[in-house]
């Protein structure tokens, strides 16, 4: 690790003052950023911490739900509103991590969690994405645990969140405050994808930061699951996840949104999916034939082909599990 | 009296709940600084230059050793050590992640900043990092088993009488890389007063520490003091000396002050040993009924460059003594990579190798449509069919039946996918375990007060085990003291010597020496005793709570001491074994049962019940045996689903060094897990009847969990850690 300096702001406008200068960092649960900064993946020379701003309020109102960037891992996933009216975020929180963690974790960190790409967490390997141009190793390498959706020559590496997922299957927004003012974008929009730029991994501008996540309450929200397959029982990052919300009246899909995770380089919606069900009757054929779009255009690595078959099994289930 | 086999809590548990237990890295040492290792980033080639200018002009900074200013060690052909390097004294690069120079800082935060800092320049080679393109190049073990007996054995003819068989299987199978992570990382304090050296340092065997550095540094051995109370596990990892220790000890020497040198845990994976990685080809064939005609079994081993040492990975030692099979081959050969030195880890030979074979006589049973432990049975060897000697007891039939019975076996539908719980499959899988009961060399001082108050010393370890506890046992028991009266004494190199902690040998080797010294002690005391009281048959002397009891007196032993112009009293012991290896086959046995739940879409494969049933001779405490053995199994867990580590084949350099993507099992994978100890005192094989359960309860469990696997899917995975798309289908 190297020396930094640390700054510790009591309101947003004076955090967000000198974020914008080279090798600023925001730091708020620190339990990514510690690991990468003690590795030397992240050299930070100044970090603003986050925790003096307070801001970690979860108001659930009639029509919405809304996160303050410090609320909790630990904290969202048990509030009794958010288990009983947006079930899939905190099943996907539920899942993340393990309880130590998850009590440190916050919401904005959460989203801003780095790839667990090995090549990416080794100062010994090529990254284009730690060192953009030095090359990635991960596509000829130890790449099952990489993205099938959204890669490119330049980087295959996945998104390892959990949250996230969930939140595009809610419909969220969030809301960014920097230098220029405040702006509010659709979680969608929020990553991107690496192309020929994989250390650019959001749309964050210097020194803008994550000031609320909102999401309105529906029907579809209510009746919406999060399915995670891994390796490990627990405390492990997803191979295959899955986040369903589906607004059903009678048996007919009035509203449906499907994201997948562990298998994107960032968040994957499955827009062909929600396509195939939109409308329909719940029945086990249309299930099963929306689950069959899961992925399509889906380019495996050498090593995670099985990854498209268990992308359209863990959507099926997580399909079936809302709809029952 | 009667303290040996009691579930005695740990003596030191309340120590190590309240951090108490100091751990090496953990002690004191005044005006001790830092070091940290910088390590290469390719695996082969050489070292063409250090750019250090920046590092060296950091804050706190007191030297950078590299190979070009390091202190020159003796010749490793000179010193008694398993590991020849890498120790700075040349620049030649044979592995990804090998150390290439020390940084020396008075904070371990400048240390780490400074050593990120050294710019290393080099001339790449080609390496060799494919195990299986290597193959055709496997060449003879040199050294295997260290040069006690040849690499290859057979008994009949495997080869002319395989093809005379009924049913018949020929298939490889294959184990990964596998690191030890213990908690406790490789730590050292090295501290030199002139040409005396004293290391605190986190191993398995101070003996071997002591002898090693000595033999480095080209001091006598007495000037070396090696001091390691406690260990914060070790499976394997710390029982060789690795360079880690002598790089402490070398820095120390070049600051001249004390040096603490702390692995980190990616460090822990170049910087002592593996596991390493296996393919065996193993061939299999039977009569109809059951009755194997032929075995052979072709082991072959990932090993790093020779120039740092060997390790052989003795895959077919148990497929020799199994099973009563008249024509028996087996072969072990070494595949030379660029890659650290790989070395013993938990239940080595036996914990690849039984997988193997374990898989392969399931497949044998399938294809003959016979029960696996009637299959098993119908082998069942009396003798060591290997050298014909009596084994010195034997209860694996015991194993079998209790197990099964825990198990409910007889409920068992033999068809694969046959059984199910809702949508999930269910399968029951079976496999036998077994490892050698060894015994080296123990010595052992006691020494009682007028009080009454004993120490017990022996330079053993205790690795987290229970050495402490199960030793104050026995000693408890032979001096008739209470054990608060008793005060063992380990860890360190001035203590009497004992063996390193491995091979499960620690109760076989120390507690007869423990026994014979405090047997000795209570002789002495009768000595005096008869002296005060003549005519007093010996025999009717007892010591008991601090007092001489005969007849029909009983007397304080401090009065005996007082009385003999005392203080206290003193006896040693030095134990080894006898004749009895050469009599008799000396082995502990085991029976695994594993029920999977694999959920036939997803492929999530989960233990859901686990039964080891064991022979392990005389258990000296119930509850730390008990302890052993869950964790053995917890260990198996991991080897069968979980733990793989992932050379990038490129560069040769491991992609998941951290804990995080390196996965061993959570509470979560571990079911509930019932260990039966079959009762069997084995007093052929050491005075106490005791067999050692370090390894033996992890054998076997991944091949039983492979089998249930196969019984719950159908799909035979020939490998481990199985995976979910092994079974998506």
């Amino acid at each position: 690790m190297r020396a930094f300096s640390l700054v510790e702001p009591r309101d947003v406008e004076s955090a967000i003052a000198g974020a914008s200068a080279p090798g600023a960092k925001f730091i708020a649960g620190g339990t990514d950023l510690l690991q990468l900064a003690k590795d030397n993946v992240e050299t930070p020379s100044r970090l603003i911490d986050l925790e003096g701003l307070g801001a970690s309020r979860i108001e659930a109102s009639g029509e919405r739900l809304r996160l303050e960037p410090l609320a909790r891992m630990s904290d969202v996933a048990a509030h009794p509103e958010v288990v009983a009216r947006w079930p899939v975020l905190s099943q996907a929180l539920l899942a993340s991590a393990s309880p130590q963690v998850r009590n440190m974790a916050t919401m904005g960190g959460n989203l801003l969690q780095r790839t667990r790409c090995g090549y990416f967490r080794d100062t010994g390997f090529a990254c284009n994405k730690r060192v953009p141009g030095s090359g990635c190793q991960a596509i000829n390498g130890e790449n099952r645990m990489h993205a099938i959706l959204g890669g490119s020559d330049h980087c295959i590496a996945t998104y390892a969140g959990d949250m996230a997922v969930a939140l595009i299957g809610l419909n969220a927004e969030l809301q960014l405050t920097g230098p220029d003012g405040i702006r509010t974008v659709k979680i969608g929009d929020f990553h991107v994808v690496p192309g020929d730029t994989p250390h650019v991994e959001t749309i964050l501008a210097p020194g803008e930061m994550i000031t609320a996540i909102e999401m309105p309450a529906s029907a579809a929200a209510k009746r919406s699951h999060y399915l995670k397959v891994r390796d490990r029982a627990s405390f492990d990052f997803a191979l295959v996840s899955a986040a369903v919300a589906m607004d059903l009246d009678g048996g007919t899909i009035r509203d449906v949104r499907v994201a997948a995770g562990g298998v994107g380089t960032k968040p994957w919606r499955l827009p062909e999916v929600e396509a195939a069900l939109t409308g329909k009757t719940a029945d086990t054929a249309t299930l099963r034939a929306a689950a069959e779009q899961a992925g399509v255009g889906a380019k495996p690595a050498s090593r995670n082909a099985f990854k498209q078959v268990l992308l359209r099994r863990v959507v099926l289930r997580a399909l079936q599990t809302v709809s029952a | 009296m009667g303290m040996i086999g009691k579930p005695i809590d740990r003596i030191d548990a309340r120590l190590k709940v309240t951090g108490a237990a100091r751990y090496a890295a953990e002690f004191h040492v005044p005006n001790a600084v830092h070091a940290v290792l910088v390590q290469s980033t390719i695996a082969a080639g050489s070292i063409s230059g250090f750019e250090l200018k920046e590092a060296e002009g950091m804050p706190g900074v007191l030297a950078i050793i590299t190979p070009d200013n390091a202190g020159k060690l003796s010749h490793p052909e000179n010193v008694p050590q398993a590991v020849a390097g890498p120790l700075l004294q040349n620049k030649e690069i044979l592995f990804n992640g090998q150390h290439v120079a020390v940084v020396v800082a008075e904070t371990l935060e400048q240390a780490q900043a400074a050593g990120s800092a050294v710019r290393v320049a080099y001339t790449p080679g080609e390496a060799a990092t494919s195990m299986d393109a290597m193959l055709g190049q496997a060449y003879v073990p040199k050294h295997f088993r260290n040069g006690q007996r040849p690499p290859d054995s057979s008994r009949g003819d495997a080869d002319g009488t395989f093809n005379s068989g009924a049913v018949k299987i020929e298939q490889t199978y294959i184990t990964p890389i596998e690191h030890h992570n213990p908690m406790e990382p490789h730590a050292t304090i090295a501290a030199w007063n002139g040409d005396k050296l004293t290391v605190w340092t986190a191993t398995q065997g101070i003996s071997g520490a002591q002898a090693t550095l000595a033999g480095q540094f080209g001091i006598d051995k007495n000037d070396v003091r090696v001091i390691c109370p406690y260990l914060g596990a070790g499976f394997g990892c710390k029982g060789n000396t690795w360079p880690p220790a002598t790089l402490a000890a070398l820095a120390a020497r070049t600051v001249r002050r004390p040096v603490k040198l702390v692995l980190s845990r990616a460090q822990m994976y170049t910087s002592n040993g593996y596991r390493p990685r296996t393919v065996q080809k193993l061939k299999v064939a039977s009569d109809i009924n059951g009755s194997l005609v032929s075995m052979r079994h072709d082991g072959f081993t990932s090993m790093s460059q020779p120039s740092l040492g060997e390790f052989a990975e003795p895959v077919g030692l148990a497929t020799e003594m199994l099973y009563a099979c008249p024509n028996v081959a087996v072969t072990h050969r070494l595949v030379a990579l660029n890659a650290s030195l790989p070395t013993y880890m938990r239940a080595p030979g036996e914990a690849s190798g039984v997988f193997a074979l374990e898989s392969a006589m399931d497949e044998m049973a399938v294809a003959l449509k016979m029960d696996p432990i009637v299959f098993r049975l119908r082998n069942y060897a009396e003798t060591d069919p290997h050298d014909n000697r009596p084994f010195a007891s034997k209860a694996l039939r015991a194993c079998y039946e209790q197990g099964a019975k825990a198990f409910g076996w007889e409920k068992r539908s033999a068809e694969p996918r046959s059984m199910r719980d809702g949508g999930t499959l269910i399968g029951w899988g079976v496999a036998t375990s077994t490892y050698p009961t060894n015994r080296l060399p123990a010595a052992v001082k006691v020494r009682m007060d007028a009080a009454g108050n004993v120490v017990v010393q022996c330079g053993t370890q205790d690795i987290g085990t229970g050495t402490y506890t199960v030793m104050t046992q026995v000693a408890s028991d032979v001096l008739g003291v209470p054990l608060q009266r008793i005060r063992f004494e380990l860890g360190d190199s001035d203590l009497p010597p004992a063996p390193v902690s491995g091979g499960s040998m620690t109760v076989a080797s120390v507690a007869p020496s423990v026994q014979a010294a405090c047997g000795a002690l209570v002789d002495k005391i009768k000595d005096l005793a008869l002296t005060d009281w003549p005519g007093q048959p010996r025999d009717a002397l007892q010591v008991r709570d601090g007092m001489m009891v005969g007849l029909d007196r009983r007397v304080p032993i401090s009065a005996l001491l007082e009385r003999s112009g005392r203080s206290f009293i003193e006896a040693e012991a030095k134990t080894q074994p006898g004749e009895e290896r050469q009599r008799f086959s000396m082995h502990a046995f085991g029976a695994q049962f594993a029920e999977v739940r694999v959920d036939p879409d997803l492929g999530t494969i989960r233990v859901s019940r686990h039964v080891g049933a064991f022979d392990a001779g005389h258990v000296l405490n119930a509850k730390t045996a008990r302890s052993q053995l869950i964790g053995g199994i917890t260990y198996g867990i991991g080897m069968a689903l979980l733990e793989e580590t992932l050379v990038d084949g490129e560069t040769g350099r491991i992609v998941n060094a951290n804990v995080a993507d390196y996965l061993m099992p959570v509470n979560a994978d571990i079911p509930d897990i019932q260990v039966i100890v079959v009762p069997n005192d084995d007093t052929n094989s050491n005075p106490l009847g005791a067999k050692g359960i370090g390894e033996l309860p992890m054998v076997g469990v991944a091949a039983g969990i492979a089998n249930a696997v196969y019984h719950a899917t159908g799909v035979r995975v020939r490998k481990v850690p199985i995976r979910i798309e092994d079974v998506l289908v």
